[in-house]
């Protein structure tokens, strides 16, 4: 559904991203893992519309695409549920989900009313218990706000979704119910890239792993094929499954 | 989804019934507990320097020039609200009266005139075109600097009030000019500029329709969205109350008489007979007043009806977030400068009509106050949060502080004091209930 290829990014005479390509399926969970400053959230930026790249080339469903802001994503079918969740906290939850594609009436006003309303279906949807649709979005939880930012996405049909660390700041019962929502999202058919730096998180829910290293792509495996600590080894050292030793997998625990 | 929460989220958690108080009845009914509040010290600050001031105060005279005084602030705290909202400041505006003022001043007086003819009854429609559009362009010229070379709106304004005060002068050379072309006066208020008590009595009537046809519409929108309804008591009461409000004010303004030789002189020039007690003639809602209400509706509506409204409100909020939805922010923050700068001349034209008079100093230190209003007005400098009512209120609180000093005899330099005190005192509630209220 999604393919990138040779993606790189750089700032000044950093390269954040060298020759990068990573692919989505529909229906499918793709992992993005790497430690700090390995370059994925600047790689998946330039598929969200947030930073352009220097060279590469992306496609979806085969066909060459141009994303060169969020709109542009948008258009595509891609939403992206960002680290810091990119919500205006003295807005409600409705004008956030509809932040940029409000929808008037036909005299150019706001159609509040409208957009609470399908705010209520969707949420509905997503989390039934919530009902806090008039307050500023500061007054919410950390779950509460997680599911606005995903309701954001449900809303306008995102084919390809793009979660960046969306469990970070959550507890293990919000986290749960992100989990939920992934998995059932994933049945509907669309394609999601999880960024996350919880190796279990990542187990859990994806069913591709790609690994990067310092701007480079280290690999893509399949979960059911390897151990964490394989990928672990992959995510530290930078060695394949295939390449690694088990002295240097045992040294990954001190 | 059947996953039930275990970690109880603040709001889900019913409240106690306790804990239930006058203010959560008032936020679940969406009703501004903050505005109330505000109300409220406005009424005590009155019934005080009314007592204060031997019964003075409150007298339809002191309200009629209290509303009058207020107006040409509060015209540029509407707009103030917006740029603080924002994340932004306009430090010019108070120079900006001066420049644009002047130039309407000479426009009116020097320039039009020779060309169309002195008296000519299109000076006051074209003087008020041209300073709007001065305004709008000084505006969008400050904006554009802030917003697309990255200049701090502080450093950006701050530079503009002492340019413009410059050009004030520098436009009719320091010459004082007045008075006034005779219609464009009539924006200042005075004896002819109020809409007597006829038209008053109209224009209250309609803005007790409005009030209920609003109140109406929201009913039947929020039944046929199936939202939740406000108690139909509260909807009533609350009807009826905007309405006493707006009916008391106007009958406030109607009470207020034409000084006596002035309506000896009205009486003559209409033959109406003087009756023994003397010709009483109403004076009504003065066009500064009538301004104002205008120019409040219209930022009401933009505030809250426009995308541009909203935008403006989201970029306080989350300046990256508003990015990130698509939102083309520079434009907006251009054209949020631009509106302080239509509203900065539209209160230029209230002074000088009101003071029949144009002076360099025109405006002199105005941005502090306009600046205050907001923010007493619950506008925070943070961005993202302010209210147009609020801006309103808050220009009516500092007016009628100052008012009210001048009544019980306070010098002018104790009345800065005050307002100053006020001030602070104001935004120091404001910051301690909003920490309460969050951590509640």
């Amino acid at each position: 559904m999604v393919e990138m290829r040779d993606m790189s990014v750089s700032f000044g005479g950093v390269h954040a991203v060298k020759d990068v390509s990573i692919d989505l399926h529909p229906g499918e969970i793709l992992g993005l893992v790497g430690g700090n400053g390995a370059g994925k959230s600047t790689l998946i930026k330039t598929l969200s519309g947030a930073q352009k790249a220097d060279s590469g080339e992306i496609f979806i469903n085969g066909e060459p695409v141009t994303i060169t802001s969020p709109r542009d994503a948008k258009t595509h079918g891609i939403e992206t549920i960002y680290q810091t969740l990119a919500l205006a906290e003295n807005i409600d939850a409705p004008g956030n989900m509809f932040l940029g594609r409000e929808m008037i009436t036909r005299w150019g006003t706001l159609d509040d009313s409208s957009m609470e309303t399908a705010a209520r279906t969707v949420m509905g949807r997503l989390n039934p218990q919530f009902q806090n649709f008039k307050v500023p979005v500061a007054s919410l939880s950390g779950g509460q706000r997680q599911s606005v930012a995903i309701a954001k996405a449900v809303q306008f049909n995102a084919r390809i979704l793009i979660m960046d660390e969306p469990t970070a700041a959550l507890g293990p019962a919000e986290t749960e119910q992100v989990r939920q929502l992934m998995r059932q999202l994933k049945s509907e058919g669309l394609g999601i890239i999880l960024i996350s730096h919880d190796i279990h998180d990542v187990f859990d829910l994806a069913d591709r792993i790609s690994v990067m290293l310092q701007g480079k792509l280290v690999g893509t495996v399949n979960k059911n094929d390897v151990t964490m600590d394989e990928v672990l080894a992959m995510i530290i050292i930078g060695k394949l499954p295939d390449e690694v030793t088990t002295k240097e997998l045992e040294q990954l625990h001190g | 989804m059947s996953v039930v929460e275990t970690s109880p989220t603040r709001l889900e958690i019913p409240e106690p019934s306790q804990r239930r108080s006058f203010g959560s009845f008032l936020r679940d009914n969406e009703i501004d507990t903050r505005m109330v509040g505000m109300i409220a010290v406005l009424l005590a600050i009155w019934v005080v320097f009314h007592f204060l001031s031997g019964g003075t105060f409150l007298t339809p005279r002191n309200l009629w020039n209290l509303s009058v005084q207020t107006s040409a602030i509060a015209i540029m705290a509407t707009g103030m609200v917006l740029v603080i909202v924002s994340r932004n400041i306009d430090l010019s505006v108070g120079s900006m009266v001066g420049t644009v003022g002047m130039v309407m001043a000479v426009l009116q007086t020097e320039w039009l005139p020779p060309v169309v003819g002195t008296g000519n009854s299109w000076i006051w429609v074209i003087t008020l075109v041209v300073g709007v559009i001065l305004g709008a362009l000084i505006g969008a010229f400050q904006g554009s600097i802030v917003a697309y070379v990255g200049v701090p709106s502080f450093v950006v304004t701050l530079g503009g009030l002492l340019v413009w005060r410059g050009f004030a002068w520098l436009t009719a050379s320091g010459r004082t000019i007045a008075p006034m072309d005779a219609t464009f006066q009539l924006l200042g208020g005075g004896s002819e500029g109020s809409l007597g008590e006829v038209g008053s009595w109209i224009v209250g009537g309609v803005a007790c329709a409005g009030i209920v046809a609003l109140m109406v519409n929201g009913r039947r929108k929020r039944r046929r969205f199936g939202f939740r309804l406000r108690p139909m008591w509260l909807d009533v009461a609350l009807g009826v109350f905007g309405c006493v409000v707006v009916l008391g004010a106007v009958w406030v303004m109607n009470s207020y008489y034409l000084p006596e030789n002035l309506a000896a002189q009205y009486a003559e020039e209409h033959n109406i007979p003087i009756p023994d007690g003397g010709l009483q003639i109403p004076l009504g809602i003065p066009y500064p007043v009538l301004i104002l209400v205008g120019v409040t509706l219209a930022m009401g509506f933009i505030a809250n009806r426009l995308r541009f409204g909203r935008y403006i409100f989201s970029i306080g909020g989350n300046p990256e977030a508003a990015v990130l939805a698509g939102i083309k922010t520079k434009r907006t923050i251009v054209k949020t400068f631009m509106t302080m700068g239509i509203l900065v001349a539209i209160s230029a034209a209230v002074s000088i009509a009101r003071l029949n008079a144009a002076v360099s100093g025109l405006g002199t230190l105005q941005e502090l106050y306009v600046i205050a209003a907001a923010v007493i007005g619950g506008a925070a400098l943070s961005g993202g949060i302010g209210t147009i009512p609020g801006a309103i209120i808050g220009a009516l609180v500092m007016q009628s502080l100052q008012s009210g000093m001048v009544l019980i005899g306070v010098g002018a330099p104790l009345q800065d004091v005050a307002l100053g005190v006020v001030l602070v005192m104001a935004v120091a509630i404001d910051t301690i209930y909003r920490r309460r209220a969050a951590t509640r």
